[in-house]
């Protein structure tokens, strides 16, 4: 009896244990980088680092501005073209489909989500870039690689799909019947319903869903490496190439110890991103886990 | 009238377009995967580890790549699991009853599960300069294992969450500890443990910028934790990089590869969780 109840109060500690380290991993990962940032940190500041364009590792200059604004055009255009289609087909299928689309449906969202990065960017590559150099850029452009900001904008998009569908179909499913049912019996039209009530009501799950995807969105990196073109200028079209964060860090990890401060620099382009996400992902599950209560209570 | 009727056709018209749009891209993606990759697959692509000068298009496979990403993503998952299981269990069944901890830590492996595998890799990276580790094998696992906790975390817990209450009640009413109980939940979810390993796995295998800094590359079958590993990602993203045109061709089938074995994978995982379900109470 004695052993079994010593067991338990073990088994109880040790858990306890891991469930505290793997928790800090996030304090960890944070001290980390800053401890490894203070070096560069120390030489200009955060103003300096974020707001200067020029990128000379060489002569110790760091700025991070043209990869800040590669990552924002590249986001911005993900997000762009995935929130309206994402929405459109988590409504589709949560709101019209039959139970059979549903069933048929659903397993390709999931398919898609397993596909790995890399995959994604073999088919930027292979598919995306050349319909934009052939098919896209000539009619706005005089000559575009294909390499651009608006491919990475696209195969981030495919990649972001499944998760804005996924949490977006979620939170419809909780709005109640009942609202539905007495705007139906009022006359109005489905789509009415849906632009009225459902979609009002279910605002504060779709920002989660864009904050969330945002954050995925910014710390992509294998994919957007393979199609951005990865020149160290701000873009000023979409037909521009872009160099995001998470590509300079990838990018460079091979000489970033040859050069003085450089690995300092990355690792202070990992810790900006870290901070983004971490802000970006906080507040999308504090929203999440409110709409989950109201639902519970 | 007529436009109300007009403005729902429309969008619903809308809708089916972007339904159709969004799974027709995994349609898209892996049939030009197929497409490209078919042609340049052979026998010797998974037989073969590269020939001298892979890079340049002499002979070999990607076999090194293959059983490497098999050791860096089974490793990483094996771990993953030893810590992810107790985990799970502290945040159900030792902490239950205080709904706000327990929510607390479920948020807290959220966000840990959406922090990028980069700065997953580059703080392994920091670890194994702090240990004075090379980029080897145990090096990517230690970065992998760091990315799928919160995933095999978070998945395990939703299976637990799924146990009855009642079962709970019967072992613990019958004068079980704890972890007696913890171990009927256990058996009880068996299928949905088997998930969370595909499902971890099928990250694991797929992840490049976690391994990038930290196991490194090699031509060879990795023999030991110490040496460099190279992964079925990576060699991609390296072929791909490559001027020679049959290397990319080389490129385009290891793509093929990886695609095929994370699809079995998310396929099976999909049929287990379906399984699941139905025996769900």
């Amino acid at each position: 009896m004695q052993l079994r109840l010593l067991k338990d109060k073990i088994l109880a500690k040790l858990m306890l244990v891991l469930t505290l380290a793997s928790v800090s991993v996030i304090l960890v990962i944070g001290i980390g980088l800053y401890y490894k940032s203070v070096p560069i940190l120390h030489r200009l500041s955060w103003g300096e680092l974020i707001t200067s364009s020029v990128w000379k590792p060489l002569k110790g200059l760091f700025g991070f501005y043209p990869f800040i604004m590669g990552t924002l055009w590249v986001t911005g255009i993900a997000i762009i073209i995935a929130l309206p289609l994402s929405l459109l087909t988590a409504l589709y299928i949560t709101e019209y489909a039959s139970v059979n689309i549903k069933r048929l449906l659903a397993p390709f969202v999931n398919l898609l989500s397993g596909i790995p990065p890399v995959i994604f960017g073999v088919w930027g590559v292979l598919f995306i870039i050349p319909l934009i150099q052939n098919h896209i850029a000539p009619h706005f452009v005089e000559f575009s690689t294909g390499y651009s900001v608006l491919a990475g904008g696209i195969v981030l998009a495919v990649m972001i799909f499944p998760l804005i569908v996924s949490i977006i179909s979620e939170v419809l499913r909780t709005i109640p019947q009942e609202l539905k049912d007495a705007s139906l019996s009022l006359g109005a039209t489905q789509w009415e319903t849906i632009k009225k009530v459902v979609l009002r009501k279910a605002l504060p799950g779709i920002v989660a869903a864009t904050v969330l995807a945002v954050s995925r969105a910014f710390g992509e990196t294998i994919a957007v490496l393979m199609v951005c073109g990865n020149n160290a200028a701000v873009p000023h079209s979409v037909f521009d190439p872009g160099y995001p964060l998470p590509a300079l860090i990838a990018n460079n990890y091979g000489e970033m110890l040859s050069i003085p401060l450089y690995d300092s620099a990355l690792m202070f382009a990992a810790l900006l991103l870290f901070i983004i996400i971490l802000l970006f992902n906080i507040i999308s599950r504090v929203i999440l886990t409110r709409l989950e209560r109201k639902l519970a209570s | 009238m007529r436009k109300r009727k007009f403005e729902e056709l429309f969008f619903r018209m809308l809708m089916i377009l972007a339904t159709i749009i969004v799974t027709g891209s995994f349609f898209l993606i892996v049939g030009t995967i197929f497409y490209k990759g078919l042609p340049f697959m052979n026998l010797d692509m998974i037989t073969k580890t590269p020939g001298g000068g892979f890079y340049i298009g002499k002979e070999g496979g990607v076999l090194n790549a293959i059983i490497g990403s098999f050791y860096v993503a089974g490793g990483a998952t094996i771990l993953g699991l030893l810590i992810s299981t107790p985990v799970a269990i502290f945040i159900n069944i030792y902490i239950d009853g205080k709904k706000f901890l327990s929510n607390t830590l479920r948020m807290v492996f959220d966000v840990l599960f959406g922090i990028p595998s980069i700065v997953y890799g580059a703080f392994g990276f920091l670890i194994m300069i702090y240990f004075g580790i090379r980029a080897s094998l145990l090096g990517g696992v230690i970065a992998v294992t760091l990315l799928v906790i919160p995933i095999l975390v978070r998945t395990l817990d939703e299976v637990i969450r799924t146990v009855p209450n009642e079962l709970r009640d019967a072992s613990l009413s019958l004068g079980a500890t704890r972890w007696e109980m913890a171990k009927v939940v256990l058996r009880q979810i068996r299928p949905g443990i088997f998930t969370a390993v595909l499902l971890s796995f099928g990250r694991a295998i797929g992840d490049v910028a976690s391994v990038l800094f930290t196991a490194g590359f090699s031509d060879n079958v990795p023999t030991s934790l110490h040496e460099p590993a190279a992964t079925l990602p990576l060699a991609i993203f390296f072929q791909l990089g490559s001027p020679v045109e049959e290397v990319q061709g080389r490129g385009y089938a290891s793509a093929l590869i990886l695609t095929i074995i994370v699809l079995v994978i998310t396929v099976l995982s999909e049929i287990l969780i379906k399984k699941f379900s139905k025996h769900k109470i």
